[in-house]
């Protein structure tokens, strides 16, 4: 905590030079025998939609970029930056000028160094709009100079307030401070991109046989659907400290399938476990079951612009009368912590303040909710009924059966179950095409704002379409304050304890599974895994 | 008969042009559009994604747009797998599931054929009641059943078998999507075969072959498989098509990378094109094996000449 927040905080107290002597690599304890083969084989969830860093969305495409590439910074376990290609950096004044110093021994998988022009090259395509990247906001966020109008088409993506110095010298200008951004440059939207490789393939470029990399591994075998294979870049700058030569990624989807292949040994860790054979294996395998906090919440929404959810009383009725103890403890089952607030707990730098009905007993919390309802007018002879929308999925379906009959028992809200399929179901919650429905959301990076912002009345995720201006304002001087925490638990406050905008239920969790001879396999809340870290004991 | 044959094939150039027709506009009245996702695009950014794509162009526009594409060949690019064009993805999924499929088929007909040649001959007998009750316990259980079961059994518990994956279709990797695959076809060609042939085995041209001492091989060789064959005959060409087109199922439980999960994650993710191309290669496959299924029907029955 006191480190990162020294890091934070260095970035803004400007001119502060961020070096640290911990670099990602394999650290193997003494008197651990390392195996003679040290090849190993990760689930990798879904085939990810591209690989290209500039385009990627979605974890299991992040999963991989950060075997194969490396950017200005990593994060560790807590969260905290880790130099990559950049050695320290420094910031002006007012901090919008950042300035990055490059390692000289960075090299592409192709022997090539790696400079700031790929940095310049890298940033400027994730804007252009020829390269159309379903993440170019993720550049507008810390407001990097013309980063908006490079995006709308109203500026050459050459006019973006990215610079190359010399060779080595990497320098970002942003148009307001933005306290959280070099920890940006961890996400794969901010790496470097190899321009002659990118100019001469065109999209064929991230193929096997094209694919250049400047992370600890390139890619040998890409098979759609079945596996990924990479094997070390020699060229890797901190090369001599990887231990593990080969990764294969297997895309699977169905966490019952990986399950299979890890009991079978054939795969050493797993992108997830099913939820319905946790109690098992915790049983049977407790060394191998790993269950760390996520950076997300799983949450119902209420549709603000439709009456009676626009009723702050019902809102809160809805949401006492849940019971996250329950749910989390019988329903879901693997670990989740109840949710009272919309930030989870394990965020970095920002204890969300206990809201006051979490501090009550479920007793009291029904009590409260029977008495809200009672004032917003329903009751036995006019029970409020509405459906409850959510997206094809058994655990979707399990606590949604589970929260209808804690309603149904304590208020006598009658709810009909509506599942639809997930495009179907993110196109009806985009047109308020609901009444209450589930939502989760996973942070983009390790700061509060990644959630916060969610409840922003101009928010693109905002399907409950809720609004309050103080609580936008206070985000929006959150965003370049020093410390925001006090902003934070205002807006926390706002929206959860005053409003109940949305009714929290848990915080996720990372379930994975995880041979007991895989060493160096460091879970964290943004679920950062670097292959480089890890090593294959003797067994 | 090529005159036939010609025929056949002139009037499949209309079926399949409404079959794309019906699929291009049926696919873009799904609710949701390739690129929605849960994280909000930008309007702009979407603006330059649609673009891209020719999906900010007028509907019709974009129908014939692919049609062109389509008459030089041209499945169009992945909407899902951004840096593969379905041709890529064609090339390389539809060989798998066309060796699990030929394979497939290859042991649910010798197998099929076989056990109902021998339950018919042996009418009521022991062997007849375990031929039959395996072909209904074939039945009854799906392949999302057995697909987990075998895994269980030879990977798991024995160690025989890898669990998963293709590796160019190594045979180790084969043996399992095969089981998977044609239990439930060695089923149906049992009890087909079966029925055909002791309705053929009662037919007066075998009592007559019988009446006049001929030894039993031949009669059933010679004389009874062929006609008995022939409702086997029309029900393999639909199958051979189901079976070379891949399953969702084998796909997904044994991570070949065959076309079966790229129609079902196309549908799912709006991935347009990879459903029409899927759309279109099942399409131009059933017209194909129906007109096969025709010609060997000739060849099977002297009674049918075209």
């Amino acid at each position: 905590m006191v480190i990162r927040n020294s890091i934070l905080t260095g970035a803004l107290l400007s001119l502060t030079l961020a070096t640290t002597t911990h670099l990602h690599a394999a650290t193997v304890p003494a008197g651990v025998k390392l195996a003679e083969k040290q090849e190993i084989i990760r689930g990798g969830g879904s085939e990810p939609a591209t690989l290209d860093p500039q385009k990627i969305e979605g974890t299991p495409g992040s999963l991989r970029a950060r075997d194969l590439f490396e950017g200005l910074y990593n994060l560790n376990g807590d969260g905290d930056l880790i130099p990559g290609v950049a050695k320290s950096y420094t910031a002006n004044d007012d901090n919008t000028i950042y300035t990055f110093n490059l390692r000289d021994n960075a090299k592409w998988s192709n022997g090539d160094k790696v400079t700031a022009h790929d940095f310049v090259y890298g940033f400027q395509r994730a804007v252009d709009p020829a390269t159309a990247s379903p993440y170019a906001w993720f550049i507008e966020i810390p407001s990097i100079t013309n980063a908006s109008d490079i995006i709308a088409g109203k500026k050459p993506a050459s006019s973006l307030g990215v610079k190359a110095l010399d060779d080595y010298t990497f320098e970002v200008t942003l148009e307001r401070p933005v306290p959280y951004f070099v920890k940006m440059t961890a996400h794969q939207t901010m790496f470097p991109a190899p321009k002659k490789v990118i100019e001469k393939f065109g999209s064929d470029w991230i193929k096997p046989g094209n694919i250049v990399s400047n992370g600890a591994y390139k890619m040998d075998e890409w098979v759609v659907n079945e596996k990924m294979v990479f094997t070390r870049n020699t060229h890797y700058w901190n090369d001599a400290e990887t231990i593990i030569n080969k990764v294969t990624i297997l895309p699977i989807e169905s966490p019952a399938v990986e399950l299979t292949r890890f009991q079978a040994g054939e795969m050493d860790v797993s992108y997830e476990l099913p939820n319905d054979r946790f109690k098992q294996l915790k049983r049977d395998i407790p060394d191998e079951v790993i269950i760390t906090p996520y950076l997300g919440t799983y949450y119902y929404q209420f549709n603000t612009t439709k009456a009676p959810y626009d009723d702050v009383r019902v809102r809160k009725a809805l949401s006492y009368a849940i019971d996250r103890d329950v749910i989390t403890k019988f329903v879901t089952g693997v670990g989740e912590i109840p949710a009272y607030s919309f930030t989870p707990e394990i965020v970095n730098g920002f204890n969300p303040a206990t809201p006051d009905y979490a501090t009550w007993t479920q007793a009291e919390r029904i009590k409260k909710a029977q008495q809200l309802m009672t004032e917003a007018g329903y009751g036995k002879n006019n029970p409020l009924k509405f459906n409850l929308l959510y997206n094809t999925n058994e655990n979707h379906k399990k606590i949604a059966i589970a929260i209808a009959a804690m309603w149904k028992k304590n208020l006598g809200v009658e709810v009909k179950l509506e599942n639809q399929e997930w495009k179907t179901y993110l196109e009806n919650k985009k047109a308020q095409n609901f009444e209450v429905a589930r939502a989760g959301w996973i942070g983009d990076y390790n700061e509060a704002s990644t959630m916060l912002d969610l409840l922003t009345s101009s928010h693109g995720n905002n399907d409950g379409k809720y609004s309050n201006p103080k609580y936008d304002a206070l985000l929006n001087k959150a965003k370049t304050m020093q410390d925001p925490s006090a902003n934070y638990n205002q807006a926390e406050a706002i929206a959860i304890q005053q409003d109940m905008a949305v009714a929290p239920i848990y915080q996720y969790v990372n379930k994975r599974l995880v041979k007991s001879y895989v060493g160096g396999y460091q879970p964290n809340p943004e679920d950062n895994i670097y292959t480089r870290d890890m090593y294959i004991i003797a067994h | 008969m090529i005159v036939f044959i010609i025929k056949r094939f002139l009037a499949a150039i209309p079926t399949l042009l409404i079959l794309i027709t019906v699929s291009f506009f049926l696919m873009r009245l799904a609710p949701g559009n390739p690129f929605s996702s849960d994280h909000s695009i930008p309007a702009e950014v979407l603006a330059n994604i649609n673009a891209k794509y020719h999906l900010d162009e007028p509907i019709l526009t974009q129908y014939f747009y692919y049609l062109g594409g389509l008459l030089q060949g041209d499945l169009g690019p992945s909407f899902r797998y951004k840096d593969f064009s379905i041709n890529e993805l064609m090339a390389q999924s539809f060989p798998v599931s066309a060796e699990i499929g030929i394979w497939s088929f290859l042991v649910a007909l010798l197998i099929g054929v076989g056990c109902g040649v021998i339950a018919a001959l042996k009418q009521n007998s022991g062997i007849d009641h375990a031929v039959m009750a395996f072909a209904n316990l074939g039945m009854v259980l799906p392949n999302f059943v057995l697909a987990p079961l075998c895994i269980l059994l030879f990977s798991i518990y024995l160690n025989w078998l890898p669990s998963g994956g293709w590796n160019d279709g190594a045979w180790p990797y084969l043996i399992m999507p095969v089981i998977a695959m044609s239990t439930s076809y060695i089923a149906q060609i049992a009890r087909i075969t079966r029925g055909s042939m002791i309705e053929t085995m009662h037919a007066n041209f075998i009592r007559t072959a019988r009446a006049k001492g001929l030894p039993m091989s031949h009669i059933i060789f010679r004389h009874a498989l062929r006609p008995a064959l022939l409702p086997v005959v029309s029900y393999l060409g639909p199958v051979f098509v189901a079976i070379v087109t891949g399953s969702v199922i084998v796909d997904v439980y044994f991570s070949t990378g065959g076309i079966g999960q790229h129609f079902i994650n196309g549908a799912l993710n709006r991935d347009y094109s990879m459903v029409m191309g899927v759309t279109i290669l099942i399409g131009t496959l059933t017209i194909l094996f129906n007109a096969i299924v025709d010609i060997l029907y000739a060849v099977i029955d002297p009674k049918i000449r075209y």
